[in-house]
């Protein structure tokens, strides 16, 4: 998939967010020499790519009262954890769901997944249903809470990070 | 406080965002308040916290790269690892967690070698290993967050 500069330029201006004004496309183009015009339709095209997932109103979690983050880990075989890992990925519980590289002896877990929750018993037992609904709870896995958020903002990918 | 519209706002508008001219007019229409209001409310989430900003999550590596990285800090040296770790602005998300690996963060960069130099740097800075556990696949397909508001 083919990503050329003037998207990546596009992509960094955005990494920051639209303005909250009448024309946050005209104003956000304006930023990097770009037009309204083709501002959108670069948008709409990066979309309709899935280079951009989604586009909207980005919450945060935590403040919304959802205070309980857990990075729950498992580990699947090899053979499995593809099909393992959509099968999590698709779970509506689940934020996040990435295959990583285990980094034996510290670290047997092949397959990231992220819930949230109210509190840490309501993300316990969303993962215990989900486990016995997908046919997973065999797998050895291990829950990780977060204890204290030290930084969360957006990634700032692109080239606007340069002149950063 | 939030009220309905507020919640609607962050119900209905985290995919799909109208790429129009005026996509606060466009969202106004839809909630049947204005142009303004919408931006007022939003501007409002955002300084309350609720709201991060409004934008684009872009699919991992399509432009840039990124990684996770885990670090077993000892307990009396966490605030001052996590501030150096904190600081380097190509870390967007840095937490403590509960495990021996107490220390997670997210690195991303314009490419590979940005980030292995951050990795580096925070390895050196702190003298502490980093394990590196980049996305080999990714399975979520992110249809935002689903509020329930009970």
């Amino acid at each position: 998939m083919d990503v050329n500069g003037r998207d990546l330029e596009l992509i960094g201006a955005l990494s920051g967010g639209l303005a909250l004004q009448a024309n946050p496309f005209a104003a956000l183009g304006q930023s990097i020499g770009m037009d309204e015009a083709e501002v959108l339709a670069r948008l709409q095209d990066l979309r309709d790519r899935g280079v951009i997932r989604r586009l909207g109103v980005i919450v945060r979690h935590h403040e919304l009262g959802y205070r309980a983050n857990a990075m729950v880990v498992w580990d699947i075989p090899d053979e499995k954890v593809s099909e393992i890992g959509k099968i999590l990925g698709a779970a509506p519980e689940v934020t996040l769901c990435y295959r990583r590289p285990r980094r034996l002896p510290d670290w047997p877990y092949n397959l990231f997944t992220m819930i949230h929750g109210r509190d840490r018993l309501s993300v316990e037992r969303a993962l215990a249903a989900m486990a016995e609904r997908e046919g997973v709870a065999h797998y050895p896995r291990h829950v990780l809470f977060s204890l204290r958020r030290f930084k969360q903002c957006g990634a700032r990918y692109g080239r606007a990070m340069a002149a950063e | 406080m939030m009220d309905p519209l507020d919640r609607r706002l962050l119900d209905e508008f985290q995919r799909d965002l109208p790429l129009v001219s005026r996509p606060y007019l466009a969202m106004g229409e839809q909630l049947g308040i204005s142009e303004d209001e919408v931006i007022l409310r939003l501007e409002r989430l955002r300084l309350a916290g609720s709201v991060a900003r409004v934008g684009a999550v872009v699919r991992p590596h399509a432009a840039g790269a990124s990684t996770l990285a885990a670090m077993a800090v000892p307990p009396v040296r966490l605030d001052e690892v996590a501030a150096l770790v904190s600081a380097y602005p190509q870390v967007n998300h840095n937490y403590q967690r509960e495990h021996r690996l107490n220390l997670w963060f997210v690195v991303a960069a314009g490419s590979q070698s940005e980030v292995a130099a951050v990795l580096d740097g925070i390895a050196r800075q702190s003298g502490l290993a980093v394990l590196d556990l980049p996305m080999l696949e990714d399975f979520h397909i992110d249809l935002g967050f689903g509020l329930s508001w009970t």
